[in-house]
């Protein structure tokens, strides 16, 4: 009886897995469609039905992206410098104000962090006009180091960084004081070693968000010498017609990397948006 | 007592090294923070204000009071009141129909799938997965006369099937479906989260009473995932009020004005007509719902958020 029971269930999990195992296939639909059509030639990509293993395999289409007239190798180079300047850029600031923010006493430190929070809720778009002005302003307007010093600054990177660091013992910074250690040196010696899987974390999202980030370079970038990889492909997909195969090929291209970011740091991705969700 | 008095000199000394400390620390986030938030948000809301073209220059710039706010309160400006009415569409569909599914893959996930770990990794590649990239995919699938959707749909026997993205009439759907399969990761992976703070004993408690799992699902799940179906709607909610990039990509706006939002009013008012006064005074109608809908959730999340 017990064992039926039991012989039951598993194949109920079964069968659930395989419906929702199903369900995120259809997901899955339009990436794997993707990738297997940057594999064709332009001939076959509208066969029906769907021919998932191309019929006749080509890696032409990357080939002619990467060598071809086109510019996307500079629309990729252009994205990971953008990218990771960014990154590496925002973790130094956010990590040093939220260090001031969770460790250090000074005045007005709660009134200033709830005006930081505030401006949380601020839309972009509120921004977008005096920051285009200003920008033009301090002639940065069309440049990788006005967008990339514009994308910087965040308010939701200190906001992370503070919620770990301020979880970290005070004891221990006494313990450091004692020891005849400065701020800078429990910073960077005890702090951010102690942070660094939310750091990590803050990078991976920083990373994902500033390589697809769309509107900011649409409006601050002109030159499309200087488009990154968000702009390019739009340009790519009108200056290469309705060459579908090769716009399958640049758009495998395009997520690649985030792919392999993710799965590298998939834990921290899920945990650091699972928490930050759910405290809030 | 002279210790004491020593200590105390110090102990006001350090105070202001320790002041100078953190402004230190501070320095280069509250450049960032005044140059990017502070002076913006201030300069928009005075421009909100003002009738400018930005071609003119600065001295254009002329005060017209509350001008743009009436224009477009009042309904006289036809464009943004399609594409305001577009935004409520948008979120009024996306958040409930994204919650609702993020819900149902999230529980099922959770408790009754085998390989649960892989599945949440795959359901979550298309959030992280370029907006443009896939909007591109999409509209090669979607192509209306030879696209592989409109091959299927054909044979199965619809005969006239949608034009998706250049349908006038299907446009926007398609926004929505586009949005709803973008962002289901992320509401999977944050319920997912929040199912695993309810406690098994209640659902074992069930059990042994000879619960159905509809029957505990609607009765322990709904109520206990309150605070995370409050976050990821208000959140939501917000979202959709930005949305662009993916209208920016798909039709800019068409065809027609079916698929213009309120962000992509903002963008064109701004920066392709340059009229700055409508598009700031514009901008700061969408913070001032977002605003609005925050606090009106806040408010309302003690009436059905249970927290236990």
């Amino acid at each position: 009886m017990k064992k039926s029971m039991y012989k039951k269930k598993i194949i109920k999990k079964l069968i659930t897995t395989i419906v929702l195992g199903l369900f995120i296939l259809t997901m899955l639909f339009p990436l794997l469609w993707m990738l297997s059509t940057s594999f064709k030639l332009e001939i076959d990509v509208f066969n029906f039905p769907i021919e998932w293993i191309p019929p006749k395999f080509t890696l032409n289409n990357y080939i002619k992206i990467w060598r071809g007239n086109y510019n996307f190798p500079l629309y990729y180079w252009n994205t990971i410098k953008v990218t990771v300047l960014v990154v590496l850029i925002q973790i130094v600031i956010s990590s040093m104000a939220a260090y001031a923010f969770a460790k250090l006493d000074f005045k007005f430190k709660n009134l200033l962090f709830s005006i930081f929070l505030a401006t949380m809720m601020i839309p972009d778009q509120v921004t977008l006009v005096p920051r285009f002005m200003l920008l033009t302003k301090m002639q940065l307007l069309n440049s990788h180091f006005g967008l990339i010093l514009m994308l910087s600054f965040s308010v939701y990177g200190v906001f992370l960084l503070r919620q770990s660091m301020i979880a970290l013992p005070d004891t221990i910074i006494e313990a450091a004081k004692i020891d005849g250690a400065n701020h800078f040196i429990i910073f960077i010696r005890i702090v951010l070693p102690m942070t660094k899987s939310i750091i990590a974390t803050l990078a991976i999202l920083r990373f994902v968000w500033t390589w697809n980030d769309y509107q900011n370079p649409l409006i601050f970038l002109r030159d499309s010498k200087l488009f990154t990889l968000q702009l390019g492909m739009q340009q790519f997909a009108s200056v290469s017609g309705t060459f579908y195969s090769l716009l399958m090929a640049a758009s495998v291209c395009a997520i690649v990397p985030l792919l392999l970011v993710f799965i590298i740091g998939q834990n921290y991705v899920i945990e650091g948006i699972a928490s930050g969700a759910v405290k809030g | 007592m002279k210790t004491f008095v020593i200590n105390k000199k110090r102990y006001i000394k350090n105070k202001h090294k320790d002041n100078l400390t953190a402004f230190l620390f501070l320095l280069p986030c509250l450049i960032g923070f005044v140059a990017f938030i502070v002076f913006p948000v201030v300069a928009s809301l005075l421009l909100g204000f003002t009738e400018w073209n930005f071609l003119g220059g600065l001295k254009g710039i002329k005060f017209i009071g509350l001008d743009n706010f009436k224009t477009l309160l009042s309904g006289k400006d036809l464009w943004f009141n399609e594409s305001f009415k577009n935004t409520l569409i948008f979120a009024a569909i996306t958040v409930p129909v994204g919650l609702a599914l993020g819900l149902i893959v999230a529980t099922v996930m959770n408790k009754y799938v085998y390989c649960s770990g892989l599945f949440k990794v795959i359901v979550f590649i298309p959030y992280i997965s370029s907006v443009v990239a896939s909007v591109i995919v999409w509209q090669v699938m979607l192509q209306p006369s030879y696209g592989p959707i409109n091959s299927i749909l054909t044979s199965l026997g619809i005969s006239n099937p949608p034009k998706w993205f250049v349908d006038p009439k299907w446009a926007m759907p398609t926004i929505i479906i586009f949005q709803i399969w973008q962002t289901l990761g992320y509401n999977v992976i944050v319920f997912m989260a929040g199912l695993k703070g309810i406690s098994s004993e209640l659902y074992e408690a069930a059990s042994i009473d000879g619960a159905s799992e509809l029957r505990k699902f609607k009765d322990i799940t709904i109520p206990l995932i309150s605070p995370t179906t409050f976050f990821l709607s208000t959140m939501g909610i917000i979202g959709s009020f930005k949305v662009f990039d993916s209208i920016s990509v798909a039709t800019k706006g068409g065809p027609g004005n079916a698929t213009s939002v309120v962000a992509f009013y903002i963008y064109r008012e701004a920066f392709e007509l340059y009229r700055m006064g409508t598009a700031n005074a514009a901008a700061w109608i969408m913070f001032i719902i977002i605003f609005v809908v925050t606090m009106i959730q806040l408010r309302g999340q003690n009436k059905w958020v249970t927290y236990d």
